[in-house]
């Protein structure tokens, strides 16, 4: 790409318009002809073997089709990574409301009645309920010792330092579940027979995981399979592996009744039985010279996968590879591990394993500068990587990278030192509202991990009509992101068209090749690479058959595609993913290329306490990011912005409250999210560093403003109070037993 | 959450407007208002989020006012005037806050915006040139996951400008 014709320019969001006039139709808003609603019976128990399922005396069971695991015409088993995790339980439950008995009828509020009035009666097993007892082996409860996968990354020789070491700096700490809280939930409308095969609409990220799932639920082949993504109101990873689940459901109804088949989730059952992200348990130990230098880091790190596989394993790897963070340290450690629980399975959301990792590593280092003497800033700023310098896999950072500039240009913009000064001052001379001001810096890798893409083998494929107008076929899915307008603007810029000639299919696995899942930040670079390149490929067609010459104006072009098309058929180019050369990763050592290439940031959160009510509020954020080029500023600011807030929730608001494997707070009222009311201003700042990797010089953008929010605003709050709070999310119920304990101790 | 809406015996017919169009509902008296915009008008515009009053996805003016229809029983609408998303815009002339939601990003999965457009508008029509506070005040009650509502701010006082 030569110049930034439409990369770089803010042109409007292709489906805008239906979205602003409520025209866009999501799946709740199709309807097909005699179709019914379908609705999940669930286990009321972490862990037993099922005794009986009682059908409760009042209503017409006759009308109802009933599904159990014995209708289930394939594999019994969500085809994701292992295959441990059943569609519907099949004798035994390992978690609260794991689907046992599927129902469906015409009537959905007959149907809610039903469900409530099928009794599953459990035996019950003792179940395991935390990290730690699912470590201990408190009770085996999945495999051997509970453990779904453990990685071990080892750079230089991290024993050798710990004697000469002038300081040794340990902590632990903790983050609590997510939910994505998209506000769609999760639904699908299936039709499936055995002439026509299975055909699925939903709201989803990834329909090739569905359509992958359904071949296997249904033993059928996969042109029997057909997966549509309809238009999706949020997904944040929450809508990765579980629409393989819901889908199932449907379709399974749907085979039984001959009949279309909607399954809408309401909020609760969203809540209580889809999947949130992992909590995790962290313990650093750390050695550091007099001077501040890092000369050691031993990482352990955990996270609770809940009852089954499912993506535990790559959450892991990406939170194992983001623990040692952005920093030159000779000698790392980090031993990590996806434990069992009896909860439902944790699964993707936004960051998928690093806002967990990173949130430990930058509250500790912190503790580190307090224990060196130094600024938590000269700490950072004597450790950064620079170019050329190796991560703690190994990886030799061979782009350009100036944490550093970014540093600087962060506390230029949140006048970060005067505030500092300020907060001090003020805070000591006993104001009632404590005030406090601090950052984290941070990387994000884009697209899948090591040799993840090389394997994956994505394509993307443009094709042309006889107008002129262009098509990008592609399955990654427009989730809100913007992923319908990057494409359109990658492949007009490439083609030389007007965006307006350009749109982005909807994904249909019917109709578009496996550019691979809408996830791990790989949306823009990794396809979007592939966008620019199969628009290339197009052009070159029509270039090197003679009906196109070099330059061309766009009716030139029509008239280029309508001769092809008339002479040659259809007209359309593919491009397929191939790892660059200088990638190398080594799967069994866990060294090597994690990703090919890193986002940079440095984010600064300003807090306040309110000293009487305990509750701390973000009065200011300040985000600023190296993200390669930004192919469309309102939307690349959009994703910073709304996966801050995302990250305020994580660290102040979003509370989590398990009893015995569920949660007990599955609703709006009391599971919160920030409101506009709670939002401070976001102030956004991308500094732009061209990779030659990615469409038009872009990177990955979509996890990395997940993962700086929670220690930023942890670190300021440790300002105002003097306290060192190292659990997420902070409640100012802990805050307040937090600073009367200090009161009294005084 | 669903609640039965058939535990009260017998349809009734309610009257009302629509967008600027005279209808005649027959529902189940304490049936969502929701579900009757959605299942008998085909009005599909208004969302569900959470199905009790706290996410704003399903926010219609009501007389005049922004209300969850969530939580309307459809017996309440008895001649009322009801504008939902579909009304906004006056044919296919966008309303200015729905213009200044697609320039400025306001608008990202697309979910919470048929009401948080409503919320704009209904703000605007009370206070044309809204402060900051006013703003995060007047859209309080609509929540959105995507945009962090720095994006929405914009766009109504883009909107203001119109």
């Amino acid at each position: 790409m030569t110049e930034g014709r439409l990369v770089g320019r803010p042109v409007p969001r292709k489906e805008g318009r239906e979205k602003v006039t409520g025209r866009a139709r999501y799946i709740d808003d199709l309807a097909f002809p005699g179709m019914l609603y379908g609705a999940t019976v669930r286990s009321p128990s972490a862990r037993g073997r099922i005794r009986e399922i009682v059908f409760g005396e009042g209503l017409p069971w006759d009308e109802f089709a009933v599904v159990t695991a014995k209708d289930i015409p394939g594999a019994n088993s969500v085809a994701l990574i292992l295959l441990d995790q059943p569609y519907l339980a099949d004798g035994v439950v390992n978690h609260k409301e794991e689907p046992v008995l599927l129902l469906a009828h015409p009537d959905k509020y007959l149907l809610e009645e039903a469900r409530r009035a099928v009794r599953v009666e459990v035996e019950p097993l003792p179940a395991v309920f935390s990290i730690e007892d699912s470590l201990g082996k408190k009770e085996v409860i999945w495999g051997e010792d509970n453990v779904f996968k453990s990685f071990l990354v080892e750079k230089g020789d991290v024993d050798s330092v710990w004697e000469a070491a002038d300081f040794i700096v340990e902590g632990e700490y903790r983050t609590g579940a997510q939910e994505q809280l998209y506000i769609e939930n999760n639904g699908v409308v299936a039709v499936a027979n055995p002439e026509e095969g299975v055909t699925v609409w939903g709201s989803m990220q990834c329909p090739y995981y569905v359509h992958k799932a359904l071949v296997k639920l249904f033993d059928l082949p996969e042109d029997k399979i057909r997966v549509v993504q309809t238009e999706t109101g949020g997904g944040f990873g929450g809508k990765e592996e579980y629409p393989s689940m819901i889908a199932g459901h449907a379709a399974l109804l749907a085979w039984k009744t001959g009949r279309p088949v909607k399954i809408i989730y309401d909020r609760a059952e969203d809540m209580a039985a889809t999947t949130k992200r992992h909590p995790s348990l962290t313990h650093h130990r750390t050695a550091v010279t007099r001077e501040g230098r890092l000369v050691g880091m031993e990482i352990d790190f955990v996270i609770d996968g809940g009852a089954y596989a499912t993506l535990s394993a790559v959450v892991l790897s990406r939170g194992t590879i983001h623990a040692a963070g952005p920093y030159n340290c000779p000698h790392v450690r980090i031993r990590s591990r996806a434990v069992a629980t009896n909860a439902p399975p944790h699964g993707a959301f936004r960051g998928f394993g690093a806002p967990q990792s990173i949130f430990a590593l930058e509250r500790h280092l912190d503790k580190v500068a307090a224990t060196v003497g130094l600024s938590p800033e000269e700490l950072r700023r004597r450790n950064f990587i620079q170019q050329g310098e190796t991560t703690a896999t190994g990886q030799t950072i061979r782009e350009p990278v100036d944490m550093d500039a970014l540093l600087t240009r962060a506390f230029e913009l949140s006048d970060y030192h005067a505030k500092r000064e300020r907060f001090a001052r003020e805070n000591a001379s006993g104001a009632s509202i404590k005030r406090g001001i601090g950052f984290a810096t941070f990387m994000h890798g884009a697209g899948f991990t090591g040799s993840g893409e090389k394997f994956l083998e994505s394509v993307v494929g443009c094709e042309a009509t006889p107008e002129g107008r262009v098509r990008v076929l592609a399955a990654s899915t427009e989730i809100g992101q913007g992923t319908n307008t990057i494409f359109a603007q990658i492949a007009a810029e490439t083609l030389g068209l007007d965006y307006e000639q350009v749109e982005t299919a909807q994904p249909d696995t019917g109709n578009v090749p496996n550019s691979g899942p809408t996830v791990a930040s790989r949306t823009c670079m990794i396809v979007g690479k592939l966008v620019e390149s199969a628009a290339l490929g197009l052009k070159q067609t029509l270039q090197g058959g003679g009906f196109l010459g070099e330059t061309y104006d766009s009716e030139e072009f029509r008239r280029a595609c309508r001769e092809h098309i008339e002479r040659h058929g259809p007209l359309k180019s593919f491009s397929r993913y191939k790892q660059p050369a200088d990638i190398n990763w080594d799967e069994d050592k866990y060294q090597g290329d994690a990703y090919g290439a890193y986002a940079w940031a440095v984010y600064v959160a300003e807090v306040s306490i309110d000293a009487l009510t305990y509750e701390a509020r973000v009065e200011d954020f300040v985000a600023v990011q190296e993200v390669g080029r930004v192919i469309h500023p309102v939307l690349a600011a959009g994703q910073i912005e709304g996966g801050v807030a995302q990250g305020i929730g994580f660290a102040l608001y979003e509370n989590v409250v398990w009893r015995e494997g569920r949660m007990e707070n599955s609703q709006m009222t009391n599971y919160i999210i920030p409101t506009s009311a709670d939002i401070p201003p976001i102030r956004v700042h991308f500094e732009e560093v061209p990779y030659a990797g990615g469409p038009g010089g872009a990177k990955g953008i979509g996890e990395l403003p997940m993962d700086g929010p929670a220690p930023a605003i942890l670190n300021a709050i440790e300002q105002a109070t003097d306290v060192a709070f190292n659990e997420i999310p902070l409640m100012p119920e802990a805050i307040m037993e937090a600073l009367e304990r200090e009161a009294v101790n005084a | 959450m669903s609640t039965d809406a058939r535990a009260v015996t017998g349809k009734v017919s309610v009257a009302c407007e629509v967008n600027g169009e005279a209808v005649k509902l027959d529902a189940y008296p304490f049936a969502r208002l929701l579900d009757v915009l959605r299942e008998e008008l085909r009005l599909t515009g208004t969302k569900e989020g959470c199905g009790e009053g706290e996410c704003g996805a399903c926010s219609v003016l009501l007389d005049g006012e922004l209300v969850n229809s969530c939580l309307v029983p459809v017996a309440q609408v008895e001649g009322a005037e009801i504008t939902t998303i579909e009304g906004v815009a006056g044919g296919e002339r966008l309303h200015a806050v729905q213009e200044a939601f697609i320039e400025c990003g306001g608008a990202q999965c697309g979910i919470c915006t048929p009401g948080m457009v409503l919320a704009a508008v209904n703000l605007l029509a009370r206070t044309p040139a809204p402060t900051e506070a006013q703003i995060r005040d007047g859209l309080a009650g609509n929540l959105c996951r995507c945009t962090g509502y720095m994006k929405i701010f914009e766009s109504v006082v883009r909107a203001c400008r119109k």
